[in-house]
């Protein structure tokens, strides 16, 4: 199968292997590919089993930073006497990411017992789903999983008779970027304002309602059944690269190229192949410029630096970006970088939830000096007064917002500086920069 | 995609009676707060009546033991609250960079010249149409995406506007 392609030869669909199959979708037909027996088999093991495996697989987190599952599982200390729980990640709007809503619309149950699994592994009798409120489709598949299987008895007060509860609770988000970020998200299911807290306390000590909290990405959690039925060293055997990077991974991808849509490969997967040859390459008559690996808030790449990329957490690093959510957005010669620069600005400075001033008024100032310089008004001044913005945006503020709105930027001025000074002719007058000097 | 109608000038007429009462006390047992559900009851209020009014926010205050202020704080963080009334069809296209990209600007372009809105959040004369640009809706790979409502239209262009506008009736 695959969605809306295919599967090709050289992927490995694991969590994409339903995705387009209709009858995948309800609890039967779910049953029939293999549904639950995950569930089934971890009811019979004990938690600090479960978490054990997960740690042996080298799963690491799928919604930007990576952090090691079984580890982060592995905080959360059972018969502490307070209740636990598990907040899934479905807030999926980092520019550039469609995998979870994927995920959702294909494979539902496969979501519904990864949360199952998760919140019984780290002892919480509650799981919530945290659906952005723009996945109309993904919002109906997921309420209708969960009122199947809470009808089976999969979930509920006594889920698939292990005497365990387990209650899984879709609740839906209302548009705001920013509940994404694991703290705003807590925030959010409260009945708060989004805004992100200070860390610590970490979720693990104090998290949604002041109780120990575990956050896991939709596609983090969607892997786990896989994980159990088929072992961690299956899992393990997943790489072609680096021991630290195990497993398969979706990668959306978007913008001027062939085939836009999800692939899903094994990690360490050459970059290069997997533009060229499964994405089909750029559209007819043009060539690839630069590529945004892991959404937006990622350093944008020059092809030189993709071509020479494995595609794991280590891989983008040494090519001067990062795997991030996996969202990859490929730009063409057709595209001008400051232009689409100065759009992902604006999606930052709409997105912060102006909580911390750097960010606040960071992105504002950002996006004003970026739409000037694309339109041909900018000077030769305002390259180094954004850098000197990004400087105090980066490492600042309570989320990383603000510094994912200076990535872009200073990423983009450092590797495509050409296009920049194409715009800025000379040195204009500046009633601000005049002034000062 | 469903519609809703609604006349602003009649009195407002409460939400949580009868079945919609019914589904937000369902909920309680989930949360171990009531604030906790006010996503969900300020969802159930736009739903039946399209957008989110003072006195909307004051009824979910009263049943979920808050103040209106703090409800109206929460109601502004999110921007798919509306806090105005909006035309029958709400149109949201989505302009960041990867849609951008890919041609949206000349997708919200088509939208507004026909629908009558000509600009960005006012409602046609008719009442039928609001146009919007939201930040990226999650569906890049099917650049444009656009919501209508609560259906949603994948990979649109600019040549396609006439024959979605068509089925809006």
């Amino acid at each position: 199968m695959g969605y809306p392609h295919p599967s090709h030869a050289r992927e490995t669909p694991v969590l994409s292997q339903y995705f387009g199959d209709q009858d995948g979708i309800g609890l039967d037909g779910w049953r029939k590919r293999g549904g639950y027996n995950g569930l089934q088999k971890a009811l019979s093991m004990s938690p600090a089993e479960i978490v054990d495996v997960v740690k042996a697989s080298g799963l690491r987190g799928r919604g930007g930073a990576g952090f090691p599952t079984g580890i982060k599982w592995s905080f959360m200390k059972p018969g502490d006497g307070k209740p636990h729980y598990l907040c899934c990640n479905a807030d999926e709007s980092e520019p550039g990411t469609f995998k979870d809503r994927e995920i959702m619309r294909w494979t539902p149950h496969a979501l519904v017992e990864g949360c199952a699994i998760g919140a019984y592994a780290i002892g919480a009798e509650t799981a919530y789903i945290y659906i952005r409120g723009e996945f109309t489709e993904p919002l109906i598949r997921m309420r209708q999983a969960v009122r199947e299987a809470y009808d089976a008895g999969i979930i509920g007060k006594n889920a698939m008779g292990s005497g365990k509860r387990i209650d899984i609770v879709i609740h839906k988000g209302a548009g705001a970027y920013i509940c994404g970020e694991e703290t705003a998200m807590m925030n959010s299911i409260e009945g708060r304002r989004g805004n992100p807290r200070i860390k610590p306390p970490f979720p693990a000590v104090s998290g949604v309602f002041a109780q120990p909290t575990t956050i896991n990405n939709v596609e983090t959690l969607a892997a786990v059944p896989h994980i159990i039925v088929r072992g961690a060293e299956w899992y393990k055997g997943l790489s072609l690269s680096s021991p630290k990077s195990t497993g398969s991974k979706l990668f959306s991808v978007c913008g001027n190229i062939a085939k836009p849509g999800n692939y899903e490969v094994t990690l360490g997967f050459p970059f290069k192949d997997f533009l060229y040859d499964l994405c089909g390459g750029p559209l007819p008559g043009r060539t690839f410029k630069a590529v945004v690996p892991g959404g937006i808030s990622v350093p944008i790449q020059t092809m030189e630096e993709a071509e020479a990329t494995k595609m794991d957490y280590e891989g983008f690093i040494d090519q001067g970006s990062m795997l991030g959510s996996g969202g990859v957005i490929v730009f063409d010669d057709q595209q001008n970088m400051v232009k689409q620069i100065a759009r992902a600005a604006r999606f930052f400075a709409h997105e912060s939830c102006a909580q911390c001033t750097q960010c606040r008024e960071g992105t504002a100032w950002t996006t004003k000096i970026m739409e000037r310089i694309r339109d041909g008004e900018g000077t030769h001044e305002d390259l180094d007064t954004l850098f000197s913005i990004a400087d105090n945006m980066t490492g600042k503020t309570i989320c990383v917002l603000s510094d994912s709105c200076a990535v872009p930027v200073v990423s983009g001025i450092n590797k495509f500086r050409s296009e920049f000074e194409a715009l800025i002719k000379k040195p204009k007058f500046h009633p601000v920069t005049a002034a000062v000097a | 995609m469903t519609a809703v109608t609604h006349d602003h000038d009649a009195p407002y007429q409460p939400v949580f009676v009868g079945e919609r009462r019914k589904e937000l006390d369902a909920l309680f047992p989930f949360y171990p707060t009531k604030m906790a559900c006010i996503l969900p009851a300020l969802w159930m209020v736009q739903e039946d009546r399209g957008w989110i009014s003072d006195e909307g926010m004051a009824e979910v205050a009263e049943v979920l033991e808050l103040t209106p202020a703090y409800v109206k704080g929460v109601v502004t963080f999110y921007t798919m609250y509306n806090t105005h009334p909006v035309g029958k069809y709400l149109i949201q296209v989505c302009t960041t960079t990867p849609c951008n990209i890919c041609g949206a600007e000349d997708v919200v372009g088509a939208f507004l010249e026909q629908t009558g809105c000509g600009e960005l959040g006012i409602t046609s004369a008719d009442g039928k149409f609001t146009v919007i640009e939201v930040e990226c809706l999650g569906a890049c790979g099917f650049a444009t995406p656009v919501m209508i409502n609560e259906g949603f239209v994948e990979s649109v262009t600019a040549a396609r506007v006439p024959e979605i506008l068509a089925g809006l009736k």
